[in-house]
């Protein structure tokens, strides 16, 4: 664990035991026995509606790893997930509640792939991928300049104001590709990428190459808070907002810069799912993970490297979990079941393994004052 | 489009349907006020009111009683809102995570166990009559539209000023009021923090559970999963611009609501207005608002945080 000391109570446990290895060894713990608690209490759940549990995790595992197709898909469903928890993770750090992810991602999805057929016809598709990108990345990044300012100039509350931003976002977007973006053909939605125009898959498998491009954001999101000062001041905005000042650090402009990056990066979590994964967009289409990857990025203690293989067990779960609940004739909605269980026995071991802690949680107390603040 | 707009039919669907749609959130976010003003940050709300839906829905698959089902709902939401209770209130855990937790858990549960009993039927739950004012539902437009509602609407309406009168008037109201703005306080005048909160929070998860079961029942006509579709999340944002002002969240209930009408109602008349465009109408205004005016949103002092005794 090298979280810089600035959020000494995101690690919680992990602060009084000295040594890299040993603190690493504590996170790993911590991360394990929730999990591990989490499987018995699900077992026990899918028991009591008369569903062998040994089984269904088995066909998890059989689905999500064992098939190739399978883990070519756990694979590739990790992109969109590793790019919105880092996004998380730049705002989270900052001690600012970005809850407006679901509607960064829609309305970059929709321009994406709104724009996306004409935008490659023009362009080689290189080029095509990176202007689609860069496009999405703007419009993520857009919809959180408005509670950005917000935050900055007045102190506003940014979970009511992101939260808002997100329902326009959904609504707009559904406005986009039922109206301009129609393509009239089979029904609402846009006109789909040509295949040649979608990423291009890994040699022998059908993983995308935005799996590559989120896992390098993943190590320079990591880099960022390891090794640069911009890192730094982020960090020391999240731990004390009044420290930040007194260091000289231009705190509205940071909030701004803060939530600038975290949006994009959710506006490119959508780019690569459209362009690697959809092709096109339906309206009544919302994948609607951010609440789903708020939880990751907190197992993950807000450390981008650990954020992978928390990104790899959801993904396996979702991906393997929709079979094997097709097998037990339950819904897939078991995984939402298990997320919620996992991030409340999480809490729960947290709070267990460390009394001197007590009432500090794994959310760093900072995020809370800036409630306060608001 | 002026005799359009001004169309009796049309207006008597948009007020009424409106009204339909606002009443849950105007449960949810008269009980998320209670929890905030009291230093609770009751993020789970959406999940309590999916709780409540659910078992409102079975209740009055059950019994055929409509109190019954709403009471049944306010149980489940209470029972729900216990999580919070002995996590964060007791135990002093982040309030923001375990909401969350608390959300996900009842999106999954309550989408499992509808498929597990009701998948093959999927039973529906008969209209329920309205309650004609005499004399008021008289009145043109207004009379068969806001004078012509089911019981429980009327009620949550005097639950508005019964909890604006609560907050602002009796000791009830100072402790929970001193219990978010400073707790330390409170406990030094010899009142338990933690059964104060405990209290509120108690009342959140009712309150969100009986929004949660009508709009299940009366709005929708039966549980599917995820049937309250972000309702819990609008309620927290309504509370939180009320400001602990109770009269705030029957504006924002019926503006919202409305704004949710007007789509349905201009579809019904033929007018083809985006759906999408009003449902974000007033997401619009209120960020216009927000912009223009750049106040604070005022919050108590102590939300989110856990109270321990003499910790600072």
């Amino acid at each position: 664990m090298t979280t810089p000391a600035t959020t000494p109570d995101a690690m919680g446990a992990a602060e009084v035991v000295p040594g890299r290895m040993s603190r690493w060894a504590t996170n790993t713990a911590l991360a394990l026995i929730p999990l591990g608690l989490a499987l018995l209490a699900s077992a026990v759940i899918l028991a009591l509606l008369g569903v062998d549990p040994i089984a269904f995790y088995r066909d998890i595992i059989t689905a999500g790893i064992v098939r190739e197709s399978g883990r070519f898909d756990t694979i590739t469903r990790m992109a969109p997930l590793l790019l919105i928890g880092c996004g998380l993770i730049y705002a989270f750090r900052a001690s600012l509640w970005n809850l407006g992810m679901d509607g960064q991602y829609l309305l970059a999805a929709a321009f994406v792939a709104g724009l996306g057929p004409s935008v490659m016809s023009s362009f080689p598709v290189v080029i095509g991928w990176i202007v689609l990108s860069l496009t999405a990345m703007v419009i993520g990044a857009a919809w959180t300049l408005v509670p950005s300012i917000l935050k900055a100039r007045y102190g506003t509350n940014e979970i009511v104001t992101t939260l808002m931003m997100s329902f326009i976002g959904i609504s707009l977007a559904v406005m986009l590709v039922s109206g301009p973006f129609n393509d009239p053909g089979p029904g609402p939605q846009t006109a789909s990428l040509p295949r040649e125009a979608m990423l291009w898959d890994l040699p022998g498998t059908s993983i995308h190459i935005g799996v590559i491009v989120a896992l390098a954001v993943c190590l320079i999101t990591y880099l960022v808070f390891a090794r640069t000062s911009f890192g730094t001041r982020i960090d020391v905005l999240g731990a004390n907002a009044r420290a930040a000042v007194h260091m000289g650090i231009d705190v509205p402009r940071l909030i701004i810069v803060a939530f600038l990056v975290s949006g994009a990066l959710v506006g490119l979590a959508a780019a690569i799912d459209i362009q690697g994964v959809f092709g096109y967009m339906r309206v009544d289409w919302n994948p609607a993970y951010g609440l789903a990857v708020v939880p990751l990025v907190f197992l993950a203690r807000m450390n981008a490297l650990a954020l992978i293989p928390f990104a790899a067990l959801f993904s396996l779960l979702t991906i393997g979990g929709l079979y094997a609940a097709r097998r037990a004739s339950i819904p897939s909605d078991f995984v939402l079941l298990f997320m919620g269980i996992l991030l409340l026995f999480m809490v729960g071991t947290q709070y267990l393994t460390d009394r001197r802690a007590r009432g500090e949680s794994i959310a760093p107390k900072a995020l809370l004052k800036g409630l306060r603040r608001g | 489009m002026d005799d359009l707009l001004l169309n009796e039919q049309f207006l008597t669907t948009v007020v009424l349907s409106g009204i339909v749609a606002g009443v849950p959130l105007l449960y949810a976010s008269l009980g998320e006020i209670v929890a905030e003003q009291s230093g609770v940050l009751n993020v789970g709300l959406e999940g309590m009111m999916l709780v409540g839906a659910f078992a409102g829905f079975v209740v009055i698959l059950e019994t055929g009683s409509l109190w019954l089902a709403l009471l049944g709902g306010g149980v489940a939401g209470a029972l729900t809102s216990l999580i919070m209770v002995v996590f964060c209130i007791r135990l002093g855990m982040d309030q923001i995570v375990v909401g969350i937790g608390i959300v996900l858990t009842a999106e999954g549960a309550t989408s499992m166990l509808h498929t597990s009993w009701y998948s093959r039927t999927f039973p529906r739950v008969p209209a329920v009559d309205g309650f004609a004012i005499p004399l008021l539902s008289d009145i043109p437009i207004l009379g068969p539209s806001v004078f012509s509602q089911p019981l429980p609407v009327y009620v949550g309406v005097a639950l508005v000023f019964v909890v604006g009168w609560v907050l602002r008037r009796t000791t009830i109201g100072l402790n929970l009021r001193a219990a978010g703005e400073r707790p330390d306080s409170l406990d030094a005048a010899g009142v338990s923090v933690v059964r104060v909160r405990t209290g509120a929070e108690l009342t959140a998860g009712t309150m969100a559970g009986i929004g949660g079961a009508y709009l299940a029942i009366v709005a929708g006509g039966a549980f599917v999963p995820f049937v309250t579709g972000g309702a819990g999340f609008v309620a927290i944002v309504i509370a939180m611009l009320a400001r602990g002002r109770a009269i705030w969240a029957l504006l924002g209930a019926l503006l919202f609501g409305m704004a949710k009408s007007i789509g349905t109602a201009s579809q019904l008349v033929g007018i083809d207005i985006p759906t999408g465009f009003v449902f974000m109408l007033p997401f619009v205004s209120v960020m216009a608002v927000l912009v223009i005016f750049a106040r604070r949103s005022r919050l108590p002092s102590a939300l989110g945080l856990p109270y321990h005794r003499g910790s600072r």
